[in-house]
């Protein structure tokens, strides 16, 4: 391959649709949310990727939204989890299947 | 492309490919861990020298600990027994192929599009710390009051309730 962000693009590419893949498929809660983790991770490639090989890198703005996007996916992850903890300690599993109920 | 970038590609996406396909949860999130440091590395790879050690910090040192908690504390290294994946599990199969196909097609009809840029950029810490107090300063704000609402709603999420109301 020639172009060295079109194989960073790629490699985002198929860390997302893995990520998808895992948030689509399995049965666990937790995985789930580690699925979603993969596909914010990806999408932090591209912009680094972007930045490294876009025009202006010392403009620095793909580095700062994947700075922030970073941190905004650290909050998600502890809500998620709270979430989940949360459920458990409720329905007593984190089978989404089997969280069926709208009603407490 | 360096041999180096091929070694990193694999490490991250066997490591991605393993966390959504291991059947214990465990094992999940220590290839998750693996994920996310091969990711690290190639932000370094990148010359995103802040972005990488923010990645190690963040991820590996808190999300993949949260998520070792979070499998802990809902004693999720039980295997369940109708199986790890889900009954509409094709489906979501052909999802993420169909979305990686469009992905592809899209990153392979553009890489003429625009001209890259092959100097590495010279970025130092400081210049960072700079733009994140001037330019960037309203987001950096924006991002320590979500964060402490973030840690709080967690909490409040995940306290332990001390009477059943029904």
């Amino acid at each position: 391959m020639e172009s060295p962000l079109a194989g960073y693009l790629l490699v985002a590419a198929l860390l997302f649709a893995i990520g998808l893949a895992g948030a689509l498929v399995r049965r666990n809660a937790i995985l789930v949310l580690i699925g979603i983790e993969l596909m914010l991770n990806a999408a932090n490639l591209n912009l680094i990727a972007f930045w490294r090989y876009g025009p202006h890198p010392e403009a620095l703005t793909g580095m700062m939204f994947a700075i922030f996007s970073i941190a905004v996916a650290a909050a998600e992850a502890a809500v998620g989890l709270g979430l989940v903890i949360s459920i458990y300690r409720h329905a007593n599993t984190t089978e989404l299947d089997k969280m069926n109920r709208m009603k407490g | 492309m360096s041999p180096i970038f091929y070694l990193l590609a694999v490490l991250t996406l066997g490591g991605g490919l393993a966390a959504v396909t291991l059947k214990h949860l465990v094992h999940c999130a220590l290839a998750t861990t693996v994920a996310f440091a091969g990711l690290a590395l190639l932000f370094l790879q990148l010359d995103a020298q802040f972005a990488g050690f923010a990645q190690i910090l963040v991820y590996i040192g808190a999300v993949a600990i949260l998520i070792v908690f979070a499998i802990l504390l809902t004693r999720g290294s039980d295997l369940p027994k109708e199986g790890v994946f889900s009954k509409t599990w094709p489906v979501g199969l052909v999802i993420a192929a169909a979305v990686f196909a469009v992905l592809g097609w899209a990153v392979l009809q553009s890489v003429h599009a625009v001209p890259l840029q092959t100097a590495a950029p010279s970025v130092t810490v400081h210049d960072i710390g700079v733009a994140l107090v001037g330019r960037y300063v309203l987001p950096l704000e924006i991002v320590a009051l979500l964060l402490t609402a973030a840690t709080i709603g967690a909490v409040i999420v995940a306290m332990h309730e001390k009477e059943r109301t029904r």
